[in-house]
């Protein structure tokens, strides 16, 4: 069964995702003996290491994160022609470096923002940035730690799909993005206020 | 007061039944702790000491009778029968079950209340000066806006998750009473040149464990850009404010980082892309808020009243209650009312369901059936007659609601501490009882005059311990409860956050503490100065030196 939500229904998912391997050990960043914290805007993700070890598969639509692309866009040119290339980027990584990227950012078909846990909302600001700044019209995926109750605010954000952490039901998820009839203010799904959508004079 | 529309009323509805499965979840081990935590934090439910305690929001302090009763209610069905209510003008439960939140939640939508957002890390209660619409040096009301700021803020789908709390004050007057610097956002609305409604905007204040009063971003701000130029500002707090450490994550930190000049230079930046798009308030839409705040039908009355007069100087009890718990008011023949939940000897800001009911009553009788928290923890009936103010104060004593302490020594603001709060190093309430019990004398405290003692149990700050005159923190050292003391904070438009005068007491300590603070304040006093003005002119060195000598002597 798919856990992957995509407009409003369950659908199959597509693409692979490609994540480099883990070398050496994983460092986990604790306060008061909780992981609370977040990787800060900038850091790097994986090392040069980390990139040139990592498998891409030979066919079929791969998902990469941004600095494999970067690491092998000559390689792949021909698939990300074919539409075969999505790119992948965690919430820490700044836009800047995927809109410097490529000329045109329609020209991927799908962009995931990989959220390593729930409570960071950067995942909501990036999605609004991608759709409103950026000019992003495919598909805009949540991947990681993806969780029903957050699927309300990441629709309003921009994204229109959703893969559900894998513990969890992408069915049940499915009513969540109905929670609200008619939220206060403009966003990205809907960008009018309600006081401009609807007239409340004498609501 | 603002009163809800259908679509207003469906999304408290909404939630109601949003919320009810997230604690169905949980309880059905659907949810871990960790996914349900912040999910309760923004319902306002934390997990405390001996029993969760719910936040309900009081937005920008404003409750009618109605919702008042329906408070006592609830505390008497769901909690053993009294509430506390905060500083940040919330009414909070310290006894409910979890399992009961979803059914208290479905009898607050019935009188058009919730809890929407009284905790986590997101935008909260919006915040404002209890006398709103009636002050005398009142240039704008702040209410209108301060609704349509909490619904623009109400789920905002981009803040839902920032890297930590969100504070947004806001405040109409010459004198500032809603300590705007003090929060993350401090919004001061004024009339500028050409006698349009302007905004002073000032960012990156907040107490808590690093206390810094917030910088001006903007001197000038139209009115209709308020929501998006706060989205601005929060949307970089959002990409750059810390996560790697939450003692770091607040604004203040990243403005304190960056320099308001580069900070400020960002937040133009993006406000650029999205300033005169839709979130840009409309006139109409400001003036369907406004008609909700319209001024009460005042009668036309003369400013002096035969009997208030008589009574006034024929009963020194009531004089004297007159002189601390009334307010001057903008219109002729009214005054504002102080109700004080601040009786010597007990909790400060708490409230029994039979207090909540009477108050209510006293709403409907003397003040339009409304009434208002203030951030000081006291009740508010704003709008009562010259001629009522006798009786009023004869029922409001026979309930104890008429400590004429209002502004004095005990009159302290004070957060739960230790008795109920899970993140408090040490209790605060028995402090602020044993310091009331040791100034039980109201012509000592009216001798002693104006004077703001604050006490938090924690360095979080709830009791806003930084900016009272005398400020106390509740601080834990090898395990036991210690107690630091500061000096010559004050909120206000010369807000300053105190000084800490030295090491930390014991609890037993602490009234003598206070005594000879104050005794070094009435030695060196002039004529008219506060406490304040004694402790900013001579520092802290006299103070210092008569609380640790007379120490030293024992």
């Amino acid at each position: 069964m798919s856990n992957l939500i995509k407009d409003n229904a369950i659908v199959v998912d597509e693409w692979t995702r490609v994540t480099p391997p883990v070398l050496g050990e994983e460092v986990v960043k604790k306060q008061a003996g909780k992981v609370v914290l977040f990787k800060l805007t900038g850091e790097p993700t994986y090392s040069q290491e980390q990139i040139a070890a990592t498998q891409i598969p030979a066919t079929g639509k791969i998902l990469l994160p941004l600095s494999v692309w970067q690491a092998n866009v000559e390689r792949l040119a021909g698939r990300m022609a074919a539409g075969e290339v999505g790119i992948l980027i965690a919430t820490h990584e700044p836009l800047e470096m995927l809109a410097a990227t490529f000329a045109d950012i329609n020209e991927l078909p799908l962009i995931a923002v990989f959220v390593e846990r729930f409570p960071d909302g950067r995942i909501f600001t990036i999605g609004n940035l991608l759709r409103t700044r950026y000019g992003f019209k495919n598909e805009l995926r949540a991947v990681g730690d993806v969780l029903r109750d957050q699927l309300f605010f990441l629709k309003r954000s921009g994204f229109n799909s959703y893969l559900i952490r894998a513990d969890r039901s992408a069915e049940d998820a499915l009513a969540s993005l109905q929670d609200f009839t008619q939220p206060y203010q403009g966003a990205v799904d809907d960008k009018l206020p309600v006081w401009r959508r609807l007239n409340r004079s004498h609501a | 007061m603002y009163k809800y529309d259908a679509i207003d009323q469906q999304i408290v509805n909404e939630r109601v039944k949003q919320y009810r499965d997230q604690t169905r979840r949980y309880l059905a081990g659907e949810l871990s702790d960790e996914e349900f935590r912040p999910l309760r934090l923004q319902n306002g439910l934390y997990i405390q000491r001996h029993a969760p305690m719910l936040r309900i929001a009081v937005p920008y302090g404003m409750l009618s009778s109605k919702q008042l009763r329906k408070l006592g209610d609830i505390a008497k069905r769901y909690d053993r029968g009294y509430g506390h209510f905060s500083t940040r003008q919330n009414l909070q439960l310290n006894w409910p079950k979890l399992e009961d939140v979803p059914e208290i939640l479905a009898e607050l939508a019935t009188v058009q209340m919730h809890a929407i957002q009284t905790s986590g890390n997101c935008i909260r209660n919006i915040t404002t000066d209890q006398f709103a619409s009636i002050a005398p040096d009142e240039v704008i009301d702040p209410r209108a806006m301060a609704e349509v700021m909490r619904q623009w803020s109400t789920f905002h789908p981009e803040f839902a998750l920032l890297p930590r709390k969100f504070k947004i004050a806001v405040s109409g007057t010459k004198e500032d009473r809603a300590i705007v610097q003090a929060h993350d956002i401090g919004l001061e609305f004024y009339k500028d040149s050409n006698n349009q409604v302007a905004i002073k905007v000032w960012v990156g204040g907040g107490l808590g464990r690093t206390p810094i009063l917030g910088t001006v971003i903007r001197e000038h701000l139209e009115w209709q850009h308020a929501l998006t130029y706060c989205e601005a500002i929060i949307r970089v707090y959002n990409m750059h404010g810390r996560r790697d450490n939450a003692y770091k994550a607040r604004i203040k930190i990243l403005v304190k980082a960056l320099g308001i000049d580069e900070f400020g230079r960002q937040v133009e930046e993006e406000w650029a892309h999205i300033k005169d798009g839709p979130n840009t308030i409309t006139e109409a839409e400001l003036h369907r808020v406004a008609q909700h705040f319209e001024p009460m039908p005042y009668e036309s009355l003369p400013a002096h009243d035969a009997g208030f007069d008589t009574a006034l100087a024929s009963n020194p009890a009531f004089a004297a209650w007159v002189k601390r718990c009334t307010h001057p008011h903008k219109q002729a023949g009214y005054r504002a009312v102080t109700l004080s939940l601040k009786p010597h000897g007990k909790a400060p800001g708490d409230i029994t369901s039979e207090q909540m009911h009477l108050v209510a009553d006293l709403a409907d009788t003397y003040s339009f059936g409304e009434l208002r928290a203030s951030h000081e923890q006291n009740l508010i009936l704003a709008d009562v007659k010259l001629s009522d103010l006798f009786a009023l104060w004869e029922k409001a004593r026979a309930a104890g609601l008429a400590t004429p302490n209002i502004g004095l020594l005990t009159d302290i603001i004070c957060c739960p501490g230790g008795d109920f709060c899970s993140l408090a190093n040490a209790k605060s309430i028995p402090i602020a009882e044993a310091i009331q019990m040791q100034f039980d004398n109201l012509d000592y405290l009216h001798e002693i005059g104006d004077i703001e003692l604050n006490i938090s149990g924690c360095m979080n700050a709830c009791g806003h311990h930084h900016v009272g005159h005398i400020g106390i923190l509740g601080v834990d050292k090898d395990g036991s409860e210690w107690y630091q003391v500061t000096i010559g904070g004050k909120q206000g438009n010369d807000a300053s956050i105190g000084t800490v005068i030295g090491r930390a007491f014991s609890a037993e300590e602490m009234p003598g503490v206070v005594q000879r603070l104050i005794e070094v304040y009435l030695k060196e006093r002039t004529d008219e100065e506060r406490f304040i003005d004694t402790a900013r002119r001579l520092g802290i060195a006299p103070f210092k030196a008569h609380v640790y000598a007379e120490k030293e002597a024992v």
